[in-house]
């Protein structure tokens, strides 16, 4: 999934301080999932938000709404009812989210209350890591279902280099080394052999720098 | 004969070879660069130029290589994957060429966060090992790495690091094997401070056949204090410095460290010269280049042969 963490107060606080009426749209996906924009996190965020107008003796009306998927014109589309009365909207979707609503709401003021992080799987209650960095040429199936790109601080892609230490990277006990790991489970597979085959420098076009990926599904489009 | 290297020459005629280092300046001094290579000019076959070295701004390794190139001496220029894409770093090596540069080295490079710059993005778009194989191409098919031919190609010996020591252990020779079939010509290794497992390691090289196929140049470092030592043992990633050499140097005075540090280096290269895999020696005296042609010369390793 991707994950986002929320922003913090100060700059969500600046953001709308010239509005008094916002429109707060949480996304039921991946950030629900997460706990950075669920509907759970719309409704903390409101009260923070009109408690922190409070303490300065204005009031701001918030009207709070959590889309099925935020990053989907579908659903983006309800918005229609409600958005006319709001001065901006403040979106805590990630960067896909609040860019669909930009684009379909020209005109209005909208802003982004989370900090979209990367995609990564859940690894214990409330602790998330980085599984991939959607190069677009997936390297698993050679890899033994470890992704040096996204795991090795160095991106290496023909083994550790000479900073490992107690199965950890060179820049921290907090990281394991991703070839170590990957040597671990190739030798556990029987798969040794797989390591000495040389992968030659990639193609990184796949993995983008040459304006926004694209995937146009001809069987799909109408 | 690959190229016209001094560093060839000298492994190719079966004698040991030496190589030491100099790092360069943090600053547009040319001086610098060359009072350090002066101190070991006439008891190396190759001075290696460190590129950004523990991810830290400094002169460039091919303006320093020039330098030293230009003073008719031999660089080795290290060029690490860390700081510039394929296209940089292919420039790099014709420009070096272009000014008689014949030797260099391979490496992924020390990551930013280590260094005065962390940061900034490290690039990483080929890694060591396919930086082999790119210069390999570049001189032996005369080909560019994205496929198109070349107007002159740069004859390069090509060297790599090798570490012996770092984890997983098992995995070390494999990797010098990878290296191998890369197209590499030569490793340095990491220092050697714990030399019953450099001897395993090269034992699984020799029991492969690569020290036929690569030159190994086993890594020295003289300790200058046991506050050095501990340092590099608790603090440099990918070291193995035995408690031995701790006690041994905190068992003499501090003023006595430095030289019992330099005996450790030829004690050190005494017992790896046995070993027959090794053809050379590699000295990295850190900030300590004017001690190293009295490590060479103790070792027996001096004079260095002509050619």
């Amino acid at each position: 999934m991707i994950t986002a963490e929320q922003k913090p107060m100060q700059e969500i606080i600046q953001y709308i301080a010239p509005y008094d009426k916002i429109l707060l749209i949480g996304c039921n996906e991946c950030v629900t999932v997460c706990a950075a924009g669920g509907r759970k996190e719309v409704g903390l965020l409101a009260s923070a938000l009109k408690l922190d107008r409070l303490k300065h003796g204005k009031t701001i009306d918030i009207k709070e709404i959590t889309l099925e998927r935020q990053c989907d014109p579908e659903y983006v589309e309800e918005l229609v009812a409600t958005i006319d009365d709001a001065d901006a909207v403040l979106s805590m979707a990630c960067g896909c989210g609040v860019q669909t609503i930009a684009e379909r709401f020209n005109k209005k003021h909208v802003y982004p209350a989370v900090n979209t992080k990367f995609m990564g799987a859940s690894q214990s209650q409330g602790v998330w890591v980085e599984r991939c960095q959607g190069c677009g040429d997936c390297m698993l199936g050679i890899t033994a279902g470890i992704c040096p790109v996204s795991r090795c601080s160095k991106s290496l892609l023909n083994g550790p280099c000479g900073g490992t230490s107690n199965g950890q990277c060179e820049i921290g006990p907090e990281t394991d080394c991703a070839w170590v790991l990957i040597w671990e489970r190739l030798k556990a597979l029987g798969l040794e052999s797989r390591y000495e085959e040389l992968v030659e420098a990639r193609d990184w076009r796949p993995a983008g720098g040459a304006g926004p990926r694209k995937i146009i599904r001809e069987d799909l489009v109408l | 004969m690959k190229t016209e290297s001094r560093l060839e020459k000298v492994l190719t005629s079966g004698a040991l070879a030496v190589t030491s280092e100099v790092g360069p300046p943090r600053g547009v001094d040319p001086e610098i660069v060359k009072t350090k290579a002066n101190m070991i000019k006439d008891h190396v076959d190759g001075i290696n130029v460190t590129d950004n070295q523990t991810a830290m701004v400094r002169m460039s390794s091919v303006a320093a290589g020039i330098i030293i190139k230009q003073m008719g001496l031999d660089p080795i220029i290290q060029m690490v994957t860390r700081d510039r894409n394929r296209l940089a770093m292919q420039s790099e090596v014709i420009g070096a060429a272009a000014f008689g540069i014949d030797t260099m080295l391979c490496l992924s490079g020390d990551h930013p966060k280590f260094g005065d710059h962390p940061m900034a993005k490290g690039v990483y778009d080929i890694d060591s090992i396919q930086l082999i194989q790119t210069v390999k191409n570049m001189r032996d098919e005369g080909k560019f790495q994205g496929g198109a031919e070349m107007k002159g190609s740069p004859k390069m010996f090509i060297g790599a690091a090798a570490n012996p020591f770092a984890d997983p252990f098992e995995l070390r020779v494999m990797r010098l094997a990878k290296k191998a079939k890369a197209g590499v010509d030569f490793v340095q290794t990491q220092c050697i401070f714990n030399l019953d497992k450099f001897e395993l390691w090269m034992k699984g090289v020799e029991d492969r056949g690569l020290d036929k196929e690569v030159h190994v140049l086993a890594g020295i470092t003289p300790m200058k204090s046991v506050g050095m030592a501990r340092y590099m043992k608790n603090k440099v990633p990918g070291m193995d410095i035995p408690d031995e050499v701790i006690k041994r140097l905190s068992g003499v005075t501090k003023e006595q460290q430095p030289e019992e540090g330099i005996k450790i280096a030829v004690e050190s290269i005494e017992r790896l010269k046995e070993i027959k895999g090794v053809h050379g020696f590699h000295i990295m005296a850190i900030e300590w280049e004017e001690r190293v042609p009295e490590i060479v010369e103790q070792a027996g390793l001096y004079p260095r042969p002509e050619f």
